[in-house]
């Protein structure tokens, strides 16, 4: 015999149940299952572009590195590349209560609005903080056009 | 982590994270790293662009806070693209270790903050030798 019982939010639960799985199969085709949120790939270092008249700088924070852990070239007259490694200090015996600095080899190619000239690229290194002045070429300098009167 | 061939990116760029206060500027929490030894704990502090003189450190009833002052620097400048903040960074931690707050002692290299704080003798590991008969 075959026995019903009265559960009158079942065919809610079924619902949810279903709404579930549906999301469940909707993540599960994005591969974002395995426990983590979706991250944007964002590079690394952060940098800051900015231009005057006659250069264009860029500034990163690279703290704990010198200028002897980086390598900057720019390449194709606008591509300004970074790179460099993170050293972690030595630490032989201890805890680690928390660690929330990043460590490694990392590199990062930068497009520029317009063509620097690359043998008068400047870099400064100071607390922790990379500024890299590239003059502009004479061609991608702004220029005053004069209009005349009649 | 030490592993870690890549630097760990995430979505804060491993930039310090910005805070607003009340008086309408940005406060940056900085990203620390916290050793515990037999003989003190040392606390790393990425502070970029931070003066050593513009450091603040103070501990007091058990609380280690850091605040350091950053001036924005290129205010005016025209950004062609810009991806983190600038400001004054400011961290605190509770200690729960009896630490010597006479030899508290701090650097700054490379705009990286480490400051030692000694344990004091009392909590310090003390080996007992066993005497044979």
């Amino acid at each position: 015999m075959l026995m019903t019982r009265w559960e009158p939010y079942t065919g809610l639960w079924n619902e949810l149940s279903r709404f579930q799985q549906e999301m469940n199969r909707l993540f599960d085709s994005f591969g974002l299952n395995e426990g983590s949120w979706p991250t944007l790939a964002v590079a690394y270092p952060a940098v800051n572009v900015w231009e005057d008249g006659d250069n264009v700088y860029a500034e990163a924070e690279l703290p704990g590195m010198g200028l002897e852990d980086l390598e900057i070239y720019v390449t194709g007259g606008n591509q300004l590349t970074i790179k460099g490694e993170r050293k972690q200090p030595a630490a032989d015996k201890g805890v680690w209560h928390r660690q929330e600095r990043g460590f490694g080899s990392f590199a990062r190619v930068i497009g520029l609005p317009m063509d620097v000239d690359a043998d008068k690229v400047e870099a400064r290194f100071c607390n922790g903080v990379l500024t890299i002045t590239m003059p502009k070429t004479e061609s991608a300098k702004p220029k005053k056009i004069t209009v005349k009167t009649e | 982590m030490a592993k870690n061939a890549v630097v760990k990116r995430d979505e804060r760029r491993e930039v310090a994270a910005p805070e607003r206060t009340r008086s309408g500027a940005v406060t940056f929490t900085p990203r620390c790293d916290i050793l515990e030894t037999a003989e003190e704990l040392t606390i790393y502090a990425d502070l970029p662009g931070v003066q050593p003189g513009d450091i603040d450190i103070r501990f007091e009833n058990g609380e280690l806070a850091i605040s350091a002052k950053c001036a924005p620097r290129h205010e005016d400048a025209t950004y062609l693209a810009c991806e983190y903040g600038i400001g004054d960074f400011y961290r605190a931690f509770t200690i729960n270790e009896a630490i010597d707050a006479d030899k508290i002692a701090a650097e700054l290299k490379h705009g990286v903050l480490t400051v030692h704080l000694p344990k004091s003798e009392a909590v310090k590991p003390k080996k007992i030798a066993v005497k044979a008969e």
